[in-house]
C-alpha cells in the first residue's frame, strides 16, 4: 500500500494519523505541503526518521524544489521521487490511501 | 438524461471510505458520503470508517436547520438500514462494516453510544490491516 500525505504536519494530523495507520512496510509519499515533514532539524523529524526505518518514505522533488527545500536538509533515508518515480510508486503497489 | 453503460459484471472490490473531517465545516465529509451511496448502487463491499475528527461525523443529535445546510446523519441511519439489509439477504453479496478507530473516539471523549449507527470500534493496528487489505481507499 502506498500512502500519500500531502499537508504540512504542522497546520494537520494528516502525517501523524498516516504513521499510525500505515503496516510496517508499506511506503510514504510525502507531497505538496506534506513536504515539509521530510526536512530535518523539526519537532516532527525525529518521528519521520524512526517511520523511515520500517517504511520507504519518499518525498516528491518538484514540491520540494518550489518550496526551496534542499535534499542535503532531508531527513537520512528519504529518497526524492519525480513523476515518472511518483507514477513507479503507484503502480508497483497495491492500491493508494490518500491522507488529506 | 444521458446513458451510460457501466461493464461491471462480476466485479466485487473492497472499498475503504476513510472519513477524517468533522462535518459541515468543509465538504469532504458530504462527498465521501456521496462515494459510499454510489458504491451501494454497484453492491461492492465497502468499510465506512471515521478516523480523527471524522468520528464527529456520526455523532447523535445534529441539527443544521440554522446553518441551512443537509443534514446528513439521516443518510447515516439508512446507509446501516442497507447494511443491515444486505447482512441479512443471502441472495445478495455486499459486505458492509461501519468502523471506529478507538483511538480517535476516547481522544475526543466519545463511546459507541454517542454514534447515531452501530459501530465496529477497532484498534489502529486492526484498523491498519482493514486498509492494507482493501482494493481501493477513498479519503476525506
Amino acid at each position: 500500500m502506498l500512502h500519500t500525505v500531502n499537508k504540512s504536519p504542522f497546520e494537520r494530523n494528516s502525517l501523524e494519523s498516516c504513521l499510525r495507520l500505515a503496516k510496517k512496510g508499506s511506503a510514504i509519499l510525502l507531497l505538496e505541503d506534506g513536504v515539509y515533514a521530510a526536512m530535518g532539524g523539526t519537532t516532527v523529524s525525529d518521528k519521520v526518521a524512526s517511520a523511515a526505518k520500517d517504511n520507504s518514505v519518499y518525498v516528491l522533488g518538484p514540491d520540494m524544489k518550489a518550496r526551496g527545500l534542499a535534499e542535503g536538509q532531508l531527513i537520512d533515508g528519504i529518497k526524492v521521487v519525480d513523476y515518472a518515480g511518483f507514477v513507479d510508486l503507484v503502480a508497483d503497489n497495491d492500491g493508494v490511501t490518500p491522507w488529506l | 438524461m444521458a446513458e451510460y453503460d457501466f461493464d461491471t459484471e462480476g466485479v466485487k472490490k473492497t472499498i475503504t471510505f476513510l472519513n477524517r473531517k468533522a462535518p459541515y465545516g468543509t465538504i469532504y465529509a458530504l462527498e465521501v458520503l456521496e462515494s459510499v451511496l454510489i458504491s451501494a448502487a454497484f453492491e461492492q463491499h465497502a468499510n465506512i470508517v471515521f478516523v480523527d475528527d471524522g468520528v464527529f461525523q456520526i455523532k447523535k443529535g445534529h441539527d443544521t436547520a440554522d446553518l441551512e445546510m443537509k443534514n446528513f446523519l439521516p443518510t447515516y441511519g439508512i446507509i446501516e438500514m442497507e447494511k443491515e439489509d444486505a447482512d441479512e439477504d443471502e441472495d445478495m453479496d455486499m459486505n458492509w462494516r461501519i468502523i471506529v478507530e478507538k483511538e480517535s473516539m476516547e481522544a475526543r471523549g466519545l463511546t459507541p453510544d454517542d454514534f447515531k449507527v452501530e459501530v465496529e470500534v477497532l484498534s489502529s493496528a486492526e484498523l491498519a490491516d482493514v486498509l492494507a487489505t482493501s482494493d481501493a481507499v477513498i479519503g476525506g
